[in-house]
């Protein structure tokens, strides 16, 4: 009993640890669960020109900030013969570059490659609090116009999000009223949109602040930021379209400068400006995450086998199958009752077949086997001591391999080369523990053990080269551990096994027949 | 059908496999005790030991060039048997009948030159038979004749008595008879008969051979129904005292009658398979459960035959409920 429950407490254990790591690996660092899942990159391009007057230069440029749903992969800075440099102020980053002397037209690049994780951005932080809104100064007949407008959005809405959205949709409306129009005027850009968007919020109290971003789309040159107005409401910003009045983060957006600073500001230089070109790479999203981790350190992916070299890794993705094969016979033989020729010989030549592919593969084991056969059924007239027997069959063997290469090499077949991933060894003994076999318990038992061996071969193969179970024993070793737990509860299972039921078939029909 | 149900099997008290490693084997079966019953030598001292009879060890052969003195060894005897000393299974067991100068003739009338002998023997020392061919040791014994009761049940080789033996209580036995599929060897998946053999009066009660029901020796056309098993008591008792003298739990003690000596031993199992099930039609999940729950073991091996004999006799009375569950159940 206590037995039983100090194995089923490591099982646990073992499957909670394995399971737990996966998880965290998956939603926590991001690692996907599917090979296949795939993630676009964009790469942003940001061009800033202007005309220099000769005079010492200073372009101060602002940065877009790091938030926990984007991640920034790379970030390069390029103009000739300008010193850089990179400031960070609480107002977020700046990029400035300057020169002694310069004139003409001068260029300044920007690119940024980034992807977007899909975890939703976590509320503003402490530091990220409002001032209380200044109250602006409209001259009077402004004033009584905005009064006006605020009056009658305040009477339709019931609190700030939908005032604020009321607000947004009345100014855009199609036939503005006259105070409206006073209040737009003509000349109105984006920017003057926007502040005044702000500055009737402050009037009635509400906290707001302009955000520039940018629309991810591919192949867009000469895109410039659009703007939104953020409001404080509830202990959080949120976000609003200024023409549209929806709120929140829109998809493929990328937040660039919160708050009223300039996003360009260039001392010694004239007709500055600034254009976006955008372009988008589809990239798989595990190379993105294993690349994210490794920069960030995770202590997890640093003490992994991502941190092996790419050949050591290679190695591994070969030996992490090896459990699943394991796993495989464990189910063949306890489970199903299929007999083999030694224990774990099938996953050997399930390796090999990885290498050769299954028909081929095949068809080698076969004939080389087969072959090997004849040749040890002479050998056993030889009258050898045993250990030059296996010996004599180890080089039969190599003999046999080297043949069908070149024949089939000759005949133009390239697939039969891959002959020499075969254990030779193991086909040596599989060959003399079959002769054997043969001698003793006649063809019958060897064809049983035989194909035991090659039928659990070929499922192994097909567990083994399955692309999601390849990628999940590879980016989740810790599968390991669950796999682990299997096989101890396997190990626990006495019941029948498959071949029994058949073993026994025909004590069923004598106790149906015997029951008076 | 051609598959039991599980369910059905299991209220028969059919034990498989699985649960045979775990509930029988290694529950009852301490490992270091492995080496007296695969180790033939070992096993053959412990018996004399014990006073039990075995067959007679007429030479041993340990290392290769010991294989030359091979002729000396064999020169007296006209009929021998050549066994491996860590062979399972029935594997690498020559059996020589007749011996005529420079020829020696196997029961079925083939005949062998003595370089044939030694390519065996050499073979078993390098571990060709041997569980995982480590490096084996051959000896030889002398021929067990065959009781005139089996004549007409054999066909040229020796049957002999698989009695499983838990703690000591004999719990089931077989038949085990030679045909000429099986090549003279009492071996079932070769093709040997198994005929079950009640505990209680040593009656044949079924025959199987390749796991169908049959009623006659298929070479001797013999039918099973009057075979019964003399000196059934001596043979119970000494397959009880076996576990005295290894003292594993669960055993397969293999027994023959010989013409001359009468019962005796020739082979001890650790790990006794499961077609004795299939010769009997019965199930040892209830028959382990009886076993399973007494107390303590009489020490006397003759009153624990007795037991059995009451126990588990075919016909008997009082018979065990077929659900019982075993110890190895509620685990």
């Amino acid at each position: 009993m206590y037995a039983k429950l100090r194995l089923y407490i490591v099982v646990i254990l073992l499957l909670g640890f394995g399971i737990g790591l996966t998880l965290y690996k998956h939603f926590a660092l991001g690692f996907p669960l599917s090979p296949d899942d795939k993630k676009s990159v964009w790469t942003i391009e940001a061009r800033i020109d202007f005309v220099a007057r000769g005079d010492p230069v200073i372009v101060s440029f602002a940065l877009p900030p790091e938030t926990p749903d984007v991640v920034f992969m790379e970030e390069d800075f390029a103009s000739s013969d300008y010193g850089f440099s990179e400031l960070t102020s609480p107002s977020g980053r700046r990029a400035q570059w300057s020169k002694r002397v310069a004139s003409g037209l001068q260029t300044a690049y920007y690119r940024l490659s980034m992807y977007e994780t899909g975890q939703i951005a976590h509320p503003a932080m402490a530091a990220d609090l409002p001032s209380e809104p200044e109250k602006p100064e409209f001259d009077e007949v402004l004033k009584t116009a905005a009064t006006t407008l605020l009056d009658q959005v305040r009477s339709k809405s019931a609190n700030t999000e939908i005032f604020t959205r009321e607000l947004i949709t009345t100014l855009n409306s199609k036939a503005p009223s006259q105070n409206l129009s006073l209040l737009i005027n003509d000349q109105s850009s984006e920017d003057y949109k926007t502040h005044l968007i702000i500055n009737l919020l402050a009037l009635e109290g509400i906290s707001a602040r302009i955000v520039r971003g940018l629309y991810l789309e591919d192949g867009r040159r000469r895109q410039s930021l659009t703007n939104f107005v953020e409001v404080y409401i509830g202990n959080e910003w949120l976000l609003f379209n200024q023409n549209s009045g929806k709120s929140g983060k829109p998809k493929k957006f990328l937040v660039w400068q919160r708050g009223d600073q300039s996003l360009l500001d260039v001392v010694g230089g004239k007709n500055s400006q600034i254009s976006f070109s955008i372009i988008r790479n589809v990239h798989s999203t595990r190379d993105l995450v294993v690349r994210d981790s490794m920069n960030k350190q995770a202590g997890i992916i640093d003490f992994s086998i991502y941190s092996l070299p790419i050949e050591q890794q290679n190695a591994f993705k070969m030996i992490l199958l090896l459990p699943i094969g394991a796993l495989i016979v464990v189910i063949m033989r306890l489970l199903i009752g299929l007999r083999t020729s030694g224990t774990f010989m099938p996953i050997l030549i399930a390796l090999a077949l990885i290498q050769t592919t299954l028909l081929t593969g095949i068809i080698i084991f076969l004939t080389v086997v087969g072959t090997g056969l004849l040749i040890r059924s002479y050998l056993s007239r030889l009258n050898l001591l045993f250990v030059a027997r296996i010996s004599a069959v180890i080089i039969v063997v190599i003999a046999i391999m080297a043949s069908i290469s070149i024949l089939s090499n000759k005949l133009g077949l390239d697939q039969a080369m891959t002959v020499t991933f075969f254990p030779m060894i193991i086909l040596a003994w599989t060959i003399e523990r079959m002769s054997v076999l043969w001698e003793e318990d006649g063809p019958r038992e060897v064809f049983i053990q035989g194909g035991g061996s090659l039928l659990t071969a070929v499922i192994a193969y097909l567990f083994m080269t399955n692309r999601t179970i390849e990628y999940l024993t590879f980016n989740f070793p810790e599968l390991m551990l669950v796999n682990l737990s299997l096989i101890l509860i396997l190990g626990q299972y006495t019941g029948y096994r498959l071949s029994e039921l058949y073993r026994f078939h025909a004590l069923e029909r004598r106790n149906v027949a015997g029951k008076r | 059908m051609l598959l039991a149900s599980a369910k059905k099997l299991r209220s028969f008290g059919i034990i498989g496999m699985n649960q045979r490693n775990f509930g029988l084997i290694s529950r009852y079966n301490p490992r270091h005790l492995y080496p007296l019953v695969d180790d033939k030598l070992k096993t053959k001292l412990l018996a004399q030991e014990a006073g039990i009879t075995v067959p007679k060890l007429l030479g041993t052969v340990q290392y290769q060039h010991d294989v030359k003195s091979l002729k000396e060894i064999l020169h007296p005897y006209s009929q021998f048997v050549i066994k491996p000393v860590k062979g399972s299974g029935g594997k690498g067991i020559l059996v020589i009948t007749e011996h005529d100068h420079n020829l020696y003739f196997k029961p079925s009338g083939d005949a062998m030159q003595l370089a044939d002998i030694e390519r065996h023997v050499s073979n078993i020392l390098s571990g060709l038979h041997s569980l995982g061919g480590k490096p084996d040791t051959v000896m030889i014994e002398s021929l067990i004749q065959l009781d005139p009761v089996f004549s007409d049940y054999s066909y040229e080789g020796i049957p002999d008595i698989r009695i499983i033996v838990l703690r000591g209580y004999p719990i089931m036995s077989m038949l085990r008879l030679t045909t000429h599929a099986s090549d003279g060897k009492a071996n079932l998946h070769q093709g040997a008969v198994g005929v079950g053999i009640d505990i209680g009066t040593g009656r044949a009660l079924h025959a199987v051979q390749y796991g169908e029901s049959v009623t006659h020796h298929p070479d001797t056309r013999k039918t099973f129904s009057e075979l019964t098993v003399p000196h059934w008591d001596k043979l119970l008792q000494l397959a009880a005292a076996c576990y005295e003298m290894t003292g594993l739990g669960y055993l397969g003690a293999d027994l023959v009658l010989d013409r001359d000596q009468g019962p005796m031993i020739i082979e001890l199992n650790a790990r006794p398979g499961l077609a004795i099930q299939v010769a009997n039609r019965t199930g040892l999940a209830p028959r382990v459960a009886v076993i399973e729950a007494i107390k303590t073991i009489d020490p006397d091996p003759q009153s624990r035959a007795a037991f059995s004999k009451r126990q588990f006799a075919f016909d008997a009375d009082i018979r065990p409920p077929r659900l019982l569950r075993t110890r190895s159940d509620d685990r």
